[in-house]
């Protein structure tokens, strides 16, 4: 893939893949330490004869996003915690809808307001369930500048792939970082871009949602003929709504089924110095940055360690995570929460005895915090 | 076709004038997307044969806006209820009126909350039983068109269900009108307002309805001590100036398309 240097923010970076990924709608709503994403867009978005509005609040922002997903095109919103959790209800009704959506998650410290200017992990768990009901969210996690472009782009794809809402977390630190970054020319990601499925049959044969057990609904853009509803309510295949027992069990059953029957489409995780590492750190997002300084400050001084790094967070590498809870005996997991996606590292390893070094006062990690913490282990 | 909507209720009355207006206007059924929300009047969208969204509570208009973003030139309606577009969603409709974007908000007020069991509405009159207010309700209530005109909708209007072909006339010209259109149908619901509150029939609850009603002009001729209790009916504002919110939108990607200069307050004759 051919690829160009730029000197850019996490959050310009994100607003920029959004638009190369043939993103054309933005709602939104200003949010500390997201905002940045909808300033850029906003100037980007007309560029292109795409739209980007500011709505009266974090609700209508989604809802108006989610509202040009169902019209048909790709679309954006961009927020921090609190804004998600406003936002929750919303992403819910995508979920049961089918209505692809990227959502850009620049987390700050929480709960509540907390700390809006500096960094936290807090949403992590947030993001595998927003709202309340049964569905398999699909998160990435982006840990290093590029990332915030290239798991953008990603994030696209995949909502269209599978029919929902994907969330792309940053985090303050990733998304107010300015430094060069090497990332995928516009026409790359343009080149590899691969829309929503849609039906070309006769409209008397269209089913939107009459699909198979494993698959995603198959929504064609309004106004083209193959009229359907969308609601909230559990539906048929038609989209209306009904209560029939073996419709309403097989609709959940089959939003799960369609994500977790094709993980191997969603995982991604890099895998830093492990081949022969004695001690295993497990750290995504901006945390992975310090660890992976540490390891190299460790490495020079003869301690064997190496980092596993989630891109993906949900579905979880729950496989690879299990494997390296077998090889490692010491193993490490870093975040700046109190230790939110260290449960899901407990549940894919079948174990609980894993170290956890865990920030939640609103600074960063240092090497040194990680250096000295592999060290007393 | 059966609904879901209780035996004599008005929203069938609505649904009819919506379609016989439709269908004056010549639009294409692929051409419109219809929006609701949630409550009695949320089943709308699953009655009509159309592009249709039933959204969360409240929410109807802040889907429509990017629904109608995306395809400006298609037509965009929403239908709400009295707890729907005045309390959980009032901030939205005050903001879609504000924005003028072209759509046209049908908000069927019933006065209560229907389909979950007789709940305090924002228009549910003072002194009126509801489950939760057994004792009388103390909540002032909401003018909905007042507040649609002062939030800068470019058509406002009312009807009542006992006019259908006044209804039809008045859905017919909010379509027609470019910018933001906010008609208020007023309904019956004798079952979950009418029953507690001694209009046991759907006649009963239409009568009481058309008592507090009365046509702009009549109303307009009014001292302010018999306008007290009286909603006006019609045309209660139209303003065929205002800018419409994706044609200024359209003006934004022209600036940004470098095929004019940046928007200055030189632009608008009201500037605040």
């Amino acid at each position: 893939m051919s690829t160009r240097e730029v000197i850019s923010s996490g959050n310009d970076l994100a607003a920029r893949a959004a638009v190369d990924a043939g993103c054309m709608f933005f709602g939104g709503y200003p949010l500390t330490p997201s905002s940045e994403v909808m300033h850029t867009i906003s100037d980007l978005l007309p560029k292109v004869g795409g739209t980007a509005i500011q709505m009266e609040d974090e609700i209508a922002g989604v809802a108006a996003a989610i509202g040009a997903g169902m019209a048909g095109v790709r679309t954006l919103t961009a927020t921090s915690g609190p804004g998600i959790s406003l936002k929750a209800e919303n992403l819910g009704l995508a979920q049961m809808c089918e209505v692809p959506l990227v959502v850009i998650n620049v987390m700050r410290g929480g709960p509540s307001t907390g700390l809006p200017t500096r960094v936290s992990q807090g949403d992590v768990a947030q993001a595998k369930n927003p709202s309340h009901g049964d569905y398999k969210s699909i998160t990435l996690c982006a840990g290093n500048l590029a990332e915030c472009y290239t798991e953008t782009v990603r994030a696209f794809n995949l909502a269209d792939r599978f029919m929902q809402p994907v969330f792309v977390l940053l985090d303050e630190t990733i998304g107010h970082m300015h430094a060069k970054a090497e990332i995928p020319t516009a026409e790359a990601v343009k080149a590899d871009i691969v829309p929503r499925k849609t039906f070309d049959g006769a409209p008397e044969d269209y089913r939107p949602y009459g699909v198979e057990q494993n698959e995603p609904a198959v929504l064609n853009p309004m106004y083209q003929g193959y009229r359907y509803h969308y609601t909230g309510l559990h539906h048929d295949a038609m989209g209306f709504p009904t209560e029939e027992i073996e419709t309403c069990r097989k609709l959940i059953d089959r939003l799960f089924r369609k994500v977790e029957e094709f993980t191997d489409e969603i995982e991604s995780n890099e895998e830093y110095m492990i081949d022969d590492a004695d001690i295993l750190i497990v750290a995504y997002g901006s945390a992975s940055l310090a660890v992976k300084e540490a390891v190299n400050t460790l490495r020079a001084e003869g301690v064997k360690v190496g980092m596993f790094r989630p891109i993906t967070l949900w579905p979880s590498p729950e496989k690879r995570m299990h494997e390296l809870g077998q090889q490692f005996k010491t193993v490490l997991s870093v975040e700046l929460n109190q230790g939110q996606y260290l449960e899901e590292v407990q549940r894919s390893m079948g174990r609980l005895d894993i170290h956890k070094l865990t920030k939640t006062n609103g600074r960063p990690f240092s090497p040194a915090d990680i250096i000295e913490k592999v060290k007393e282990l | 076709m059966p609904t879901l909507w209780c035996w004599g209720c008005g929203d069938g009355v609505i649904l009819k004038a919506f379609i016989r207006a439709i269908d004056k206007l010549g639009w294409k059924k692929d051409d419109i997307c219809l929006v609701s929300g949630i409550g009695c009047s949320g089943r709308f969208s699953s009655y009509v044969d159309m592009n249709t969204v039933h959204t969360t509570h409240g929410r109807t208009i802040a889907f429509a806006t990017g629904i109608k973003l995306a395809n400006p030139e298609k037509h965009v309606i929403c239908v709400a209820g009295d707890g729907d577009a005045l309390a959980i969603g009032g901030n939205h409709t005050i903001h879609g009126c504000r924005r003028n974007i072209d759509i046209t908000l049908i908000l069927i007020n019933n006065f209560i909350y229907g389909l979950t069991n007789s709940q305090t509405s924002p228009t549910t009159p003072k002194g009126f039983w509801t489950v939760s207010q057994k004792a009388g309700n103390i909540d002032p209530t909401f003018d909905g068109c007042k507040l649609a005109i002062a939030s800068g909708a470019s058509f406002v209007g009312r009807e009542n269900v006992t006019a259908p072909k006044k209804l039809e006339k008045l859905i017919y010209q909010a379509l027609d009108h470019k910018g933001f259109s906010f008609v208020e149908a007023l309904s019956n619901c004798h079952i979950n307002l009418g029953r507690k509150n001694k209009m046991n029939s759907a006649m009963a609850n239409l009568d009481w309805i058309d008592s507090i009603t009365v046509s702009k002009k009549k109303y307009d001729a009014m001292s302010e001590e018999e306008q007290l209790n009286l909603l006006p009916t019609g045309v209660l504002k139209q303003d065929t100036e205002a800018a419409e919110y994706c044609d200024m939108y359209a003006e934004i990607i022209k600036v940004h398309q470098g095929e004019r200069a940046k928007i200055t307050q030189d632009d608008f004759t009201k500037k605040i």
